[in-house]
C-alpha cells in the first residue's frame, strides 16, 4: 500500500515536472546553503587547526600594540622590544622551549639577473625551533655569525625556486640592497597559511647584522616563544605578561602597551566566527524552508482542487480518509524530499568548488545531510498535512459532482 | 400467498427523506421512498431531470445518508455507520459506473481496473490478474496498456465497468452509464450490464432517461418530485 502510494506520488510530481520544481526552489536554496556553509566551515576549521599545528600550536607571539583585543590608537606607536626583552624571557620565564626575537622588512632579495621581492626576517637559531621548521639541506645559524653579525643567510622554499631553480643554493651568495650574503642553509616548504600569505617566501639572517646592516637601528618587533610539551600556554602567557609590565614600567591599572598571542586563541577565533556564520545561514536556511513549505501547501492545496473529482472517485470505490490522506502527505513528503536530495547534491557541489577556490580541504558531514534530509521531510509532513486533510474530508458526493 | 423461495431483500430503503439545506433554502430532493430490491435483480430507476434519482442512487451506494428513514444495506442499518464504515462497504460489496466514466488520466486502462483492489490490499500479481481478467470480461483484452484519452467513450465506459466488477461486488450502481454514448455504444454497455446480470446474478440499479436502456431490466422505477410515482415490472 506504501508502495504503491509512493509510486502514485512519484507519477503526480513527474506529471507537473516543471511546476514541481519551481515549487521546492526554496527548499533547494535553504538545504543547498546549509550544506555548502557546513561543509566550507568544517574544511576551513580542518585547515586553520592543520597550519597552527605547522605554526607550533604551543607556539605564543610577543608583539607591541594593543592586538585585536582594546580599543587601540592609544598607544598605536608603542615602544619596540629590544634584544634584552628576549633574553630576559629565556632567562626568567619557565617552561620555555626556546625564544625567537624577530624584526622584518620587505626587499628585493637579487642574484645574478634573477630577483623577487620577500620578507627578509633577522632572528636567531631560535626561530626555526620555535616555529618547528626543519632544514631541507645546509644549517641555520650558529653562535658565532650570530655574535658578530655575519652576512649570511637561511632561504625559504619560494625563494630558493625563484632564484636558484633545480640548483644547490648552499655556498651561493644572494644580494640584499647593496649586500652579499652567503647562503647557508634552505627551510623545509610550508606552504600557505589559511589566510593565503605563502609561508616559505622568506629569506633569514642573523639578527645582530639585519640591525646593523639593513635596519640601522636596535629595534625587536615581535618575539616568538614556545612552550615546553605539555605546559600550560595559558600560564606562560600570564607570566610573560607580568614581565614585560615590569621591564617596560607600566604602571598598576595602566594599560598593556603589548600583547600575547596565543595560537589556541586563533584556533577558537576562527571556530567562532565559522559558528557566527554558520548561525547566520541557518536563520537563511530556516527562512527559505518556510518558504519552500508555504510554497509546497499552496502546490498541494492546488493539487487538491484540480483532481477533486479523483478523490470523489476513490472514495467512492472504497477509499477511507486515511488512505486520501496517506496519498497526499506522500506525495507533498515526496516532492519536500525530492527538494532536499536537489540541495544536498546542489550543496555539495558548491562546497567542493568552493573548497577547492578557498583552498581548504573538502570535509563531508555525514551529519548535516542526514540533517537536511530529515528537515526537508518534516516540511513535507507539516505543511502537506493541511492539504491532506482537506483532501481527506472532501464529502464523496460533491467531490464527484466537481466542475 | 408467499412464493416458495422469497427473494432475500439486499437494498431495503423505508420512508427515506434528503433534505439539503436548511430553513428557508431546504430543499427535498426525496421525499419518503420506500424500495426494496432483491438479490439478483435489475432494476432500472427512470424520471425527469431533478426527480431525485442520483441522490436515490447515493444513498443505496452508501455515499450518502437519509435525513430521515431508514436505509438497510444486507441487513445493516447504512445510518448508523461512520463515513469509514461506509467506504469499507463500499470497497467490499459495492461497484460504481459513472455517466462521466471517471477514469484516472493518464494511468493505463489496466491500472485504473486495478484501483479497487489496491485499496482492498490485493498483492501486485494477484491484481494484474484480476485486472487483466475483468478486462477480458467486458471486451478489451489487448487495451490494457491503453490510456483513457487513446479510447473511445464506449472503451472507457467498459473500463470503467471492469473496474466496478474486478472486485465481484454484490451490487452494481449505474448513474445514466449511458448518457454519454451514442445508442450502438450504449447498446454495448447495456448487453453487458445484462450478461452480468444473468450469468454471474450481480444485482444492478441503474438511472437511465431511455426508455430503450430501461428495457433492458426486470423492474423500472419511475421518479417524480422526489418520490416514487410508479413501479412497473416486465
Ligand atoms: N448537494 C446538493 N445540495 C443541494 N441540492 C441538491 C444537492 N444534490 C441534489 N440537489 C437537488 O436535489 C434535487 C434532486 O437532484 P438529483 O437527485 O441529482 O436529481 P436527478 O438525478 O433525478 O436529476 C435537485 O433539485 C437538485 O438540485
Ligand atoms: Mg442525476
Amino acid at each position: 500500500m506504501w508502495w504503491e502510494t509512493f509510486m502514485l506520488a512519484l507519477r503526480a510530481i513527474r506529471r507537473n515536472a516543471l511546476r514541481s520544481s519551481l515549487t521546492v526552489l526554496g527548499i533547494v536554496i535553504g538545504v543547498a546553503a546549509v550544506i555548502t556553509m557546513v561543509t566550507l566551515g568544517g574544511g576551513a576549521t580542518a585547515k586553520v587547526t592543520e597550519d597552527i599545528g605547522k605554526l607550533g600550536s604551543n607556539m605564543l607571539q610577543l608583539r607591541p600594540g594593543q592586538g585585536f583585543h582594546g580599543p587601540g590608537g592609544a598607544r598605536a606607536s608603542a615602544e619596540p622590544f629590544e634584544v634584552t626583552d628576549a633574553e630576559a624571557l629565556a632567562r626568567e620565564i619557565a617552561n620555555l622551549e626556546a625564544v625567537a626575537p624577530t624584526a622584518s622588512r620587505s626587499m628585493q632579495v637579487i642574484r645574478g639577473n634573477e630577483n623577487r621581492s620577500s620578507t627578509v626576517t633577522g632572528t636567531t637559531d631560535g626561530f626555526v625551533l620555535v616555529r618547528d621548521w626543519d632544514l631541507s639541506t645546509g644549517r641555520i645559524f650558529n653562535p658565532g655569525e650570530l655574535r658578530s653579525g655575519k652576512a649570511v643567510c637561511v632561504i625559504g622554499a619560494t625563494v630558493r625556486e625563484a632564484l636558484f631553480g633545480g640548483l644547490d643554493p648552499v655556498g651561493e651568495t644572494v644580494r640584499l640592497d647593496r649586500i652579499s650574503f652567503k647562503v647557508i642553509g634552505v627551510l623545509a616548504a610550508k606552504g600557505q597559511t589559511s589566510f593565503g600569505t605563502d609561508q616559505d617566501d622568506l629569506v633569514l639572517v642573523p639578527l645582530r647584522t639585519f640591525q646593523r646592516r639593513i635596519a640601522g637601528n636596535t629595534d625587536v618587533q615581535v618575539i616568538y616563544v614556545s612552550a615546553r610539551d605539555g605546559a600550560a600556554t595559558d600560564r606562560v602567557k600570564i607570566e610573560m605578561e607580568r614581565l614585560m609590565r615590569e621591564r617596560r614600567r607600566i604602571a598598576p591599572g595602566a594599560e598593556d602597551d603589548f600583547f600575547v598571542r596565543d595560537m589556541q586563541e586563533i584556533v577558537s577565533t576562527v571556530t567562532s566566527t565559522t559558528r557566527v556564520l554558520t548561525t547566520l545561514l541557518g536563520a537563511v536556511a530556516a527562512v527559505s524552508l518556510l518558504v519552500g513549505g508555504i510554497g509546497i501547501m499552496n502546490i498541494m492545496l492546488v493539487s487538491v482542487t484540480e483532481r477533486t473529482r479523483e478523490i470523489g472517485t476513490r472514495m467512492a470505490i472504497g477509499a477511507m480518509e486515511r488512505d486520501v490522506m496517506r496519498q497526499f502527505l506522500v506525495e507533498s513528503v515526496a516532492l519536500a524530499g525530492f527538494g532536499g536530495i536537489c540541495g544536498i547534491l546542489l550543496g555539495l557541489t558548491a562546497a567542493a568548488v568552493g573548497a577547492r577556490l578557498m583552498g581548504v580541504p573538502f570535509v563531508f558531514n555525514p551529519g548535516i545531510v542526514c540533517l537536511a534530509v530529515v528537515f526537508s521531510a518534516a516540511v513535507g509532513i507539516v505543511f502537506g498535512y493541511f492539504p491532506a486533510r482537506k483532501a481527506a474530508r472532501l464529502d464523496p458526493i460533491e467531490a464527484l459532482r466537481h466542475e | 400467498m408467499n412464493p416458495a423461495h422469497p427473494p432475500e431483500a439486499l437494498i431495503q430503503l423505508t420512508g427515506v427523506s434528503k433534505i439539503y439545506g436548511t430553513g428557508q433554502a431546504a430543499m427535498h430532493a426525496l421525499k419518503g421512498v420506500d424500495l426494496t430490491v432483491a438479490k439478483g435483480e435489475f432494476v432500472a430507476v427512470m424520471g425527469p431531470s431533478g426527480s431525485g434519482k442520483s441522490t436515490c442512487m447515493n444513498i443505496i451506494g452508501c455515499l450518502d445518508t437519509p435525513t430521515r428513514g431508514s436505509y438497510r444495506f444486507n441487513g445493516i442499518d447504512v445510518g448508523n455507520l461512520s463515513r469509514d464504515q461506509r467506504a469499507i462497504l463500499r470497497r467490499r460489496c459495492l461497484g460504481f459506473v459513472f455517466q462521466g466514466f471517471n477514469l484516472l488520466n493518464r494511468t493505463s486502462a489496466l491500472e485504473n481496473v486495478e484501483l479497487p483492489l489496491i485499496y482492498r490490499g490485493v498483492p501486485l500479481r494477484q491484481r494484474r490478474r484480476q485486472a487483466a481478467a475483468a478486462m477480458a470480461a467486458v471486451g478489451l483484452a489487448g487495451w490494457e496498456h491503453h490510456t483513457p484519452g487513446e479510447l473511445s467513450g464506449g472503451q472507457q465506459q467498459r473500463v470503467a465497468m471492469a473496474r466496478a466488477i474486478v472486485t465481484t461486488p454484490e451490487v452494481l450502481l449505474a448513474d445514466e452509464p449511458t448518457g454519454n454514448l451514442d445508442s450502438e455504444r450504449s447498446l454495448e454497455v447495456m448487453r453487458l450490464l445484462t450478461d452480468f446480470n444473468q450469468r454471474q446474478g450481480l444485482t444492478i440499479v441503474m438511472v437511465t432517461h431511455e426508455p430503450d436502456m430501461a428495457a433492458f431490466a426486470g423492474r423500472q422505477i419511475h421518479f417524480k418530485d422526489g418520490a416514487i410515482e410508479a413501479i412497473r415490472t416486465e
